[in-house]
């Protein structure tokens, strides 16, 4: 049990429910639509960036708890950062997803994101929880298609 | 169920006892997340009983060899206990003769081998496929894929809100342009059973062919190939107690004589030459290399585990616990079913406010409860509901009410965590 309230956490319930910077961005310079096949949810991420920094960011979309915040929290981690400390940012969290299991999670430099410190021992969920991230890089790159967490269908058998 | 008779009226078990075979699956006595393992995915695959694990592996310690080419004993051996699964298959279905018993990997294979060979004889540009809007990926894309090889047009018949074919649209469909119609027996998203007979017998007056996939039926109701009078039945052995990779296709002698060969290769030939090749006779022909020997003994002894238990009473019992558990889902506020057709066989799938599938599959997980969540493979029920998902409890023979209320206790778990 302890390890399902690690994963569901009270910041992450409350993000879920109240999801902050939900929305469509008037102004937004970069979006992005990203699909995880796995959960059926879908989410588009809308930025402005001016001169590299990362102004404001929004979401749109539907998806389960932990995608859900871990889009709404990162719309608050990343306002007024650089395009280059997204991105170390991004490896930092990745890093806080996917350590082993057994370590105990550093969440140092993550600031609230550290709150997804649970999701290593559900290896399922680690894209569910990176979902909102790959849609923001492949806005800010630029690129008008369709981010996935995912190359095919996992969805095997019926 | 009215679709279907059963192919011999064997006694079985009264429906009160199928329970009580529960404890002929091992892995049902093992543990997760410290929690006893309460299956509900059977839709998505089945537990194997004691039986066909046993009789796969004694083939393996046995009796082991290459089938239908071997002068030795062993090889003897094999072929007999294979070819002894096709008779076992041909019974279970009631087909007429074991040459209308192609054995390949499962339902996905079955159908891409009728998609390929019937395609390829006789759909030509313009001409119509005929499937319906419950389909599962494997009954839509090899028709998609024959639709773009030959210029054939995909046709959907619609269904409704319950999750029951609209059969006039059906009608409405069905014309002289259709060249097949394939259609699921039970769906695995919704547990709808279809009226499977009267689409058959409407195709037929327009002498147009009907695939049933059967993957969801054959677990749970008796099939009787003869009295449905299909052309084509496809079923995966995984799905009804046995092993992966095994499962068959019947289809009516007159249009595998008629189909050309699936794959080529051993086995399927009678004789070659560089200059002519000429094929083996059926089923062989649609059997090109070393068959899954071991899967298809397994297969066999999963349909003769069945047959005891009698397909009757696993219907029944079945149909009790859906019953049951339709009522216990109904209580939990905020739960709504996906899929409540009239006629249901095996399948539990429903939404919750707010919360989503996914979530409550891990929340379930950790109280050792095994349920699907996601779009089962049938992608466009969900988007025919405006869902991207739902969660789908599945049963098995194996069932109990104490399973369901497992899943309800669960859900309520769900909600507590949820502040529901
Ligand atoms: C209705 C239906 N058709 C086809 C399939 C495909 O079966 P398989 O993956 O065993 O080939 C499944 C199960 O996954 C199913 O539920």
């Amino acid at each position: 049990m302890s390890q399902l309230s690690d994963l569901y956490q009270e910041m992450i319930l409350d993000h879920n429910k109240s999801p902050r910077n939900f929305g469509t961005l008037p102004g937004a310079n970069h979006q992005a639509l990203g699909h995880n096949p796995l959960c059926g949810d879908q989410l588009t991420v809308y930025a402005r960036v001016e001169d590299g920094v990362i102004r404001e960011v929004s979401f749109i979309g539907k998806g389960c708890a932990i995608s859900k915040a871990s889009a709404s929290l990162m719309t608050e981690a990343l306002k007024g950062k650089s395009e280059g400390d997204a991105e170390l940012l991004f490896t930092k969290f990745h890093d806080l997803l996917t350590g082993p299991p057994d370590v105990k999670a550093d969440g140092k430099g993550l600031g609230k994101l550290a709150v997804f410190s649970g999701v290593r021992e559900f290896p399922v969920r680690v894209k569910c929880a990176t979902l909102a991230w790959h849609t923001l890089r492949q806005a800010l790159a630029g690129s008008p298609t369709v981010a996935s967490t995912e190359g095919g269908d996992p969805e095997a058998g019926g | 169920m009215s679709a279907t008779t059963p192919a011999t009226t064997k006694p079985g078990a009264a429906a009160g006892d199928i329970a009580a075979h529960r404890s002929d699956f091992p892995i049902l006595s093992r543990q997760v997340h410290g929690k006893p393992l309460v299956y509900l995915d059977s839709a998505n695959t089945t537990q194997k009983p004691e039986a066909v694990l046993e009789r796969m592996d004694r083939y393996y310690r046995d009796e082991n060899a290459n089938i239908h080419r071997g002068t030795h004993l062993l090889s003897e051996l094999a072929t007999a206990a294979y070819e002894g699964a096709r008779e076992k298959v041909r019974s279970f279905l009631n087909a007429r003769s074991t040459r209308e018993i192609v054995f390949v990997r499962g339902t996905t294979e079955a159908i891409n081998l009728v998609a390929s060979s019937y395609g390829q004889g006789f759909v030509k540009a313009g001409d119509e496929i005929l499937i319906t809007g419950m389909e599962h990926h494997s009954n839509i894309v090899p028709w998609q894929l024959l639709c773009q090889r030959t210029g054939a047009v995909l046709k959907v018949v619609p269904i409704d809100d319950r999750g029951e074919l609209v059969l006039e649209e059906y009608e409405r469909l069905l014309s002289e342009r259709t060249k097949l119609v394939s259609l699921v027996h039970v769906s695995n998203a919704l547990g709808t059973v279809n009226p499977v007979k009267r689409v058959i017998d409407l195709a037929h007056a327009r002498n147009v062919p009907v695939l049933v996939d059967g993957a969801q039926s054959a677990p749970h109701l008796p099939v009787d190939v003869a009295a449905l009078d299909c052309d084509f039945f496809a079923f995966s052995g995984h799905k009804i107690y046995g092993p992966t990779g095994a499962g068959a296709l019947y289809a009516k002698e007159k249009w595998l004589e008629a189909m050309p060969p699936y794959q080529g290769g051993g086995d399927m030939i009678a004789s070659v030459s560089f200059e002519k090749t000429t094929y083996n006779e059926l089923p062989y022909k649609f059997e090109a290399g070393t068959s899954n020997i071991a899967g298809g003994v397994g297969l066999g002894a999963a349909v003769d585990y069945l047959r005891e238990l009698g397909l009757d009473a696993v219907a029944a019992h079945e149909h009790d616990l859906l019953a049951y558990g339709t009522e216990r889902l109904l209580e939990i506020p905020g739960l709504t079913l996906v899929g409540t057709a009239r006629e249901k066989a095996g399948v539990l799938s429903f939404v919750m406010d707010e919360i989503h599938p996914h979530d409550i599959g891990t929340i379930l997980d950790r109280e050792g409860v095994a349920i699907r969540t996601g779009h089962h493979c049938a992608q466009p029920v969900m988007t025919r509901y405006g869902l991207p998902a739902t969660a789908r409890a599945s049963l098995g023979l194996y069932n109990t009410r104490a399973d369901l209320d497992a899943l309800v206790a669960g859900l309520g778990r769900v909600r507590e965590l949820f502040g529901r």
